[in-house]
């Protein structure tokens, strides 16, 4: 799999005031690929995520070391609109956190800031949204219910198809999983999968199966560092380092 | 004694200090109403005072607090809510930001007579608005100011951060994140504190004594410079400084019974308004 790189990361370092949660990561994430986040907790995964779309800054006293390039532009630099890096780079929060509207504001709460108004276009657009994200037979009935009267499961699911509606290109997900019943996560696995052909997927996940089910590479945190980063097949089968070997067997972390 | 015994004792403390405070109430608000009743009429509320205030109605004491209301909640209202977004969502969180919010606090408890002499030497004087609806309505949006912030910054503190994080992550913009998920969230907490200052600021006496109230106006105020009767003061020379106190000291009651049945309604509103966006959010979970 040669593929283009999307996501670069040189020397990276970031700091919480004088604590420093990433050191020195050089990561090569390519397009339209699914890299998983594994690690114990506290080793930085989320902070990693957060660096992508720049949503560390809005923590006060943080600093980044270093370059990270997104379409080989670095999205530090000085020109960058961080409103637009955060349409192209959306997230998806480890704690589903739909807005106390209905499920189709929800949805079409992005195009409508981005200044969609028609209501046709909207409508299919929110259609569109919920049926890649796997939701759209489960409300179709409801779209003017309230949000937050769904399923935890639902909500995680909205909380995507509110994403996909922005029509990003890279999708990072903070342990989308971690709070669903097995049929959810299922379903948010199903989609990943799914949504793999048309966006770069990065993905923090706490279950070792859910990376070897979903993930074309894996990257594997500790105390801040990338220990190891490669195939995914080949790191659950042959790792290359001892301490991720440990980790993925479940003798630590 | 044991601990039963204890326990008994306390609330029972506890209990009669409740009683107290309740009987000192009803006696008050029953005083008023026994005696002001009687006095209230359609043409009580419709008409002006007449006969040196001996006869007569309210109507532009009514009238004038209306209006002196309206005037510092179009001062008081926006200036309050920007200023505690600014405080809330935008301030960086330093010292002298700690420092601001602390004076503000600090402001609501400053005697309200202090505010009106205040006011006497900014708006009546310094801008030359001379004792004017303006002035005295400018005087009150300041008493009324540091309330509304504070309530407002309050709601807006109890708006999860997941909902602004949510909108930026989607690229909205910061202002964008706040008008259309923080705020709408955020409203039920901000117009009750705005409508408990307002409730607050139409009952005041001293901050509009010296910028704009009159002791008697035949006519009504017919621009915002001119001078106002209103409920507070009415109420205050009917029962202190009119030559026959005793000949008005139904229309006192009668004016005392107006003014507290304006701003227990003020009140009112707030709290039903409260419960019911309570209500609503709890159904919308
Ligand atoms: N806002 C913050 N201020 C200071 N330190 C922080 C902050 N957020 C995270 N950290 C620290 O940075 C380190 C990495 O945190 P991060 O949330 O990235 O871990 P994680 O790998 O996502 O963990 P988990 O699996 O538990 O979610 C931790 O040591 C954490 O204590
Ligand atoms: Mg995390």
């Amino acid at each position: 799999m040669t593929q283009m790189a999307k996501i670069v990361t040189r020397n990276l370092n970031m700091y919480y005031s004088d604590f420093q949660a990433l050191k020195n990561i050089n990561l090569t994430i390519g397009e339209k690929e699914v890299t998983a986040l594994i690690g114990p907790s506290g080793c930085g995964k989320s902070t990693f995520l957060r660096v992508l779309n720049r949503m560390n800054e809005l923590i006060g006293d943080t600093r980044v070391e270093g370059k990270v390039y997104i379409d080989n532009q670095d999205i530090y630099g000085p020109k960058v609109d961080v409103v637009e890096l955060r349409k192209r780079v959306g997230m998806v929060f480890q704690k589903p956190n739909p807005f106390p509207k209905s499920i189709y504001d929800n949805v079409a709460y992005g195009p409508r800031i981005h200044g969609l108004k028609d209501k046709q276009k909207l409508d299919e657009l929110v259609e569109k949204s919920l049926k890649q994200a796997a939701l759209w037979d489960e409300v179709k009935d409801r779209l003017n219910a309230p949000a937050l009267g769904l399923s935890g499961g639902q909500q995680q699911r909205l909380c995507i198809a509110r994403l996909l509606a922005v029509e990003p290109e890279v999708l990072l997900m903070d342990e989308p999983t971690s709070a669903l019943d097995p049929i959810s996560t299922m379903k948010i696995e199903e989609l990943v999968k799914s949504l793999k052909e048309r966006y770069t997927i990065v993905i923090v996940t706490h279950n070792m199966q859910q990376a070897a089910r979903i993930s074309d590479k894996t990257a594997f945190f500790l105390n801040g560092e990338v220990v190891e980063f490669n195939e995914t097949e080949k790191m659950f089968t042959n790792p290359a380092d001892q301490r991720t070997e440990d980790y993925i067997t479940g003798r630590f972390g | 004694m044991s601990g039963r015994q204890k326990q008994f004792v306390g609330f029972s403390v506890l209990r009669l200090s409740a009683l107290v405070v309740l009987l000192i109430l009803v006696v008050i608000l029953g005083d008023i109403v026994v005696k002001g009743a009687g006095v209230i009429s359609w043409d009580f509320l419709t008409q002006a005072p007449t006969n040196g205030m001996t006869e007569g109605g309210i109507f532009p004491a009514v009238v004038g607090t209306f209006l002196v209301t309206l005037i510092t909640a179009v001062i008081a209202v926006p200036l309050g809510i920007f200023a505690a977004i600014y405080l809330n969502e935008y301030a960086p969180k330093t010292k002298v930001t700690r420092l601001i919010r602390l004076s503000i606090r600090n402001l609501a408890g400053v005697p309200s007579v202090v505010f009106g002499l205040f006011g006497v030497a900014l708006f009546v004087r310094l801008f030359g608005f001379g004792t004017s609806l303006i002035a005295a309505g400018a005087t009150l949006g300041l008493l009324t100011l540091p309330v509304i912030i504070t309530a407002s910054e309050e709601a807006l503190k109890t708006v999860p951060n997941s909902y602004r994080e949510g909108a930026l992550a989607l690229g909205a913009t910061k202002w964008q994140a706040i008008r259309t998920n923080v705020l709408p969230s955020a409203l039920p907490g901000i117009l009750t504190g705005v409508i408990l200052g307002l409730a607050r600021a139409a009952g005041e006496t001293a901050p509009i004594l010296f910028t704009g109230v009159a002791f008697y106006l035949p006519f009504l105020p017919d621009s915002i410079f001119s001078q106002f009767m209103a409920l507070p003061y009415h109420l205050y020379i009917l029962a202190t400084q009119h030559h026959a106190i005793e000949q008005v000291r139904p229309l006192a009651y009668g004016t005392a019974l107006v003014l507290i049945t304006l701003v227990f309604s003020m009140n009112l509103f707030a709290i039903i308004l409260r419960s019911y966006f309570r209500r609503k959010a709890v159904n919308s979970r």
